[in-house]
């Protein structure tokens, strides 16, 4: 009978307030969503520090003839150069931070390079020898760069020693300050939702206040008088938690997995179930929102 | 039932208390009349039972409880040995007579069945039981006035408080409220009710206590009750004008 009154209060309170309640599940999802996605990005970028970090190489780029580093002066790089720089590479020094390496022939450069940028005009137009050859090699710790580029760069023949981890790092840190401003959004979005859901139960507790004027004269507890209101502004946070979850799930489903993931095969990408893992934060968060809004307002507008 | 001792209610430091010094016990079973002219301090009293209020200084008892001294959940457990009764009936516009008797039964948490068994005989008591499925505005204000009087005895509360229960009704209507008022009486609940209709309280001759300025000025039992100063000179100057 209680249980059943008050859900039947909280229908009521809704049914009455509806467009309120409709524009706090709005309000929630749009958070909710840039805080999925903020999660998405930072999911996404552990997810490639792991993938690449494993991969990623120092490559030493060797002269060829269009090479212009002072490095260079003597033109392309001649044959016993190049063997010059494999001894160093499988010498005793060099073993300690050399994991392994290969060699790749300016024809294969071509072909990667072909490879990458298949989408682009001029990569029809550029030939082998105009990319240098290189040594890829891979780290032991890849943090140890440092040492391997002075064992290098200072060789007769080494154009340059260029660390790719680099490149990634400037990535990893767009994508940080992608995630720190959908963090940024959902915060002040947030704070309307919760704003939004204190004017709504006030809203609500005010076309109510007859039947709640009542409730105290008869001596109703706090939970039967109050639990309506609250109900209703979780009920409404937890409609938007749902519809960001599915949101942040679509978002990894089509977007990542089924559109990035088929264009760029080579980088790993996190797929839509390890999505799921944000679904019960988002669930979290919007509870905290109806609990903090409902202890603005309760206090102050439903006194028993 | 009720006892105020010395009880002191000031809501505006700057002007005269509501209720200055009023002592006063109520036994169980009584009924009594607040009386005095509007601004006396008798709406001040009911509210301070209730405890909507509480009072500046002294002490409030209701069924041997200090109600200050209780503690905010505890509150609502006092207002469930209170009945009580307005001048503005203030019954749920969208329900109707079942419907708003019953609400104050469902948000106690009792039980349908209970429910059911309950507002028919406090229907029968108030004189509506062929009324149940009327709205309030198809009702007169007499009828409206007396689902209020059902709603707030359906849960048996020790004490009923009436704050001028029929101020807003003519003088035949109104007899019917009282005749209401002291069946559930005579049914063992103590009844409080605040008043100025000076007619109600001669017929009546019950106890009385009247209230000046928030002060006691008179307590006696079968009394009558003769409107201050102020009222009669406006009755007879109004009479006056209907003769001239």
């Amino acid at each position: 009978m209680r249980f059943a009154f008050i859900v039947s209060e909280t229908l009521s309170g809704i049914r009455r307030n509806l467009s309120m309640v409709i524009s706090v599940v709005l309000v929630t999802f749009i958070s909710l969503t840039f805080v999925g996605s903020a999660g998405l990005l930072q999911m996404q970028i552990n997810q490639m520090k792991g993938y690449w970090y494993d991969r990623v190489e120092v490559a030493i780029f060797l002269c060829n003839d269009t090479s212009t580093a002072a490095s260079c002066a003597g033109g392309a790089v001649t044959d016993s150069q190049r063997e010059a720089i494999e001894a160093q590479l499988d010498s005793q020094q060099a073993s300690a931070y050399v994991e392994s390496y290969e060699y790749e022939s300016q024809e294969q450069a071509l072909e990667l390079f072909q490879d990458q940028y298949s989408n682009l005009d001029m990569a029809e137009s550029v030939t082998a020898d105009q990319l240098p050859e290189s040594f890829r090699v891979s780290l032991v710790n890849p943090e140890q760069y440092e040492v391997v580029n002075e064992m290098f760069s200072g060789m007769p023949g080494v154009e340059v020693v260029s660390d790719q981890r680099e490149l990634l790092e400037s990535l990893f840190s767009l994508m940080n300050i992608a995630s720190v401003i959908a963090i940024a959004l959902a915060v002040i979005m947030l704070i309307t939702a919760i704003l939004l859901i204190a004017t709504t139960i006030r809203l609500s507790a005010f076309s109510r206040r007859r039947e709640t004027g009542i409730m105290r004269l008869v001596g109703a507890s706090k939970t039967m008088i109050q639990l309506p209101f609250l109900a209703e502004g979780v009920v409404a946070a937890m409609l938007g938690a749902a519809l960001a979850s599915l949101a942040t799930w679509a978002i990894a489903k089509f977007f990542i997995a089924d559109w990035l993931a088929t264009e760029y095969p080579q980088t790993g990408f996190i797929s839509s179930t390890e999505a799921l893992w944000l679904v019960p934060l988002l669930f979290a968060i919007a509870l905290i929102l109806a609990a903090v809004s409902s202890m603005l307002t309760l206090r102050r507008y439903l006194k028993v | 039932m009720i006892r105020f001792e010395d009880v002191t209610k000031v809501y505006d430091t700057t002007s005269r208390p509501a209720l200055d010094g009023v002592t006063t016990e109520i036994e169980r079973g009584e009924f009594v009349f607040l009386v005095g002219p509007s601004g006396s301090g008798k709406s001040t009293f009911i509210r301070l039972v209730q405890r909507e209020e509480k009072a500046s200084s002294g002490t409030v008892y209701v069924s041997g409880r200090d109600v200050a001294r209780l503690s905010s959940w505890r509150v609502p457990h006092l207002r469930r040995d209170l009945g009580v009764v307005f001048q503005d009936f203030r019954l749920l516009p969208n329900k109707n007579v079942f419907a708003n008797v019953a609400f104050a039964m469902q948000v106690l948490g009792k039980r349908r069945g209970l429910i059911n068994q309950a507002i028919p005989e406090v229907l029968k008591t108030v004189g509506l039981q062929d009324k149940a499925r009327r709205f309030p505005h198809e009702l007169s204000g007499g009828e409206q006035q007396r689902v209020a009087i059902a709603r707030a005895v359906v849960n048996s509360p020790a004490i009923l408080l009436a704050d001028e229960p029929t101020g807003n009704l003519d003088p035949e209507t109104s007899w019917g409220i009282m005749e209401v008022l002291d069946k559930i009486h005579q049914n063992g609940t103590t009844v409080v009710m605040a008043t100025h209709d000076h007619e109600i309280v001669n017929t009546m001759r019950r106890r009385v206590v009247e209230l000046h300025e928030g002060e006691v000025m008179r307590d006696e039992a079968e009394a009558g009750y003769q409107p201050a100063d102020a009222t009669a000179q406006l009755q007879s100057r109004l009479r006056k004008t209907e003769v001239n």
